[in-house]
């Protein structure tokens, strides 16, 4: 993994991750990011460190299956998630990643979150509070599991994405 | 004629970049054994410290997950398909479970 990611897309995607969270209040959204690795060029340097980034292209909006304990809890089962990668190829796109909401809590990835990480994924986080939707925020698990590792998220016009 | 073993894409880095690699194995818990003798690296992915498959590796063996079959001891066969595939949790801390635990 690069020393920095950066995952881009447009603000009417962004837009659709806060509405949704905003939707679901106070039970948390969640959702597949299909999209694509940038291609070419291994990444870009900023700073002097190499930025890797992907682009979300499309959302898959999906039902979070923790009837138990909505509010903090989200789950997706892995025929949503054989379904999500279905749509994706599709579109000649890949799962890159996924989103959810943090109800009333800040959006920064939970120990719960770091134990049920998957390498490699983008997980994008939206605190709703109050009914609003606030920060977003992205994280990718490291390769020892020991800790989620932000990356940027660049909102853009789609002319610059 | 082996198994094929499906790697998902999460997992691909750990795995030479491979879509699936192909194995001789008579149960799902001998092919996976192999899978991850080969690339050691997605051992911490698929299994927890004590050796279980962790709770959001579901595995398939064509399209049957082996929770409903026999888990681990799924006998398999050669040209069987094997897929694992994800599933996503998470949420925001502490639970109403976990504080019942801290209490």
């Amino acid at each position: 993994m690069a020393d920095r990611t950066i995952l881009k897309l447009t603000e009417t995607l962004a837009e659709k991750i806060r509405a949704h969270g905003a939707e679901t209040y106070p039970h948390e959204c969640c959702g597949a990011l299909l999209g694509r690795e940038a291609t070419g060029a291994p990444g870009v340097l900023t700073g002097g460190e190499l930025q890797a980034h992907r682009t979300v292209a499309e959302l898959f909006p999906l039902v979070n299956r923790r009837d138990d304990s909505p509010r903090n809890r989200f789950s997706v089962t892995s025929e949503d998630v054989r379904d999500a990668e279905k749509a994706a190829t599709g579109r000649e796109l890949e799962v890159i990643g996924w989103y959810h909401s943090h109800p009333d809590h800040p959006a920064k990835p939970s120990d719960y979150d770091r134990d049920h990480a998957w390498p490699w994924y983008s997980y994008v986080i939206v605190s709703v509070a109050d009914g609003k939707p606030r920060e977003m925020t992205s994280w990718r698990l490291c390769d020892d599991r020991s800790q989620f590792v932000s990356e940027d998220v660049a909102v853009c016009d789609p002319a610059a994405s | 004629m082996p198994v094929k073993v499906i790697i998902p894409t999460p997992l691909r880095a750990y795995a030479g970049k491979r879509e699936f690699a192909e194995f001789n194995a008579t149960t799902v818990g001998q092919a996976l054994t192999s899978l991850t003798s080969e690339f050691a690296d997605l051992r911490k992915h698929l299994f927890t410290e004590d050796g279980k498959l962790r709770s959001f590796v579901n595995v398939y063996v064509n399209d049957e997950d082996i929770r409903y079959l026999s888990k681990e001891n799924t006998p398999i066969k050669d040209g069987d398909t094997i897929s694992i595939v994800p599933s996503i949790a998470g949420g925001a801390d502490p639970g109403p479970s976990e504080i019942r635990k801290l209490q």
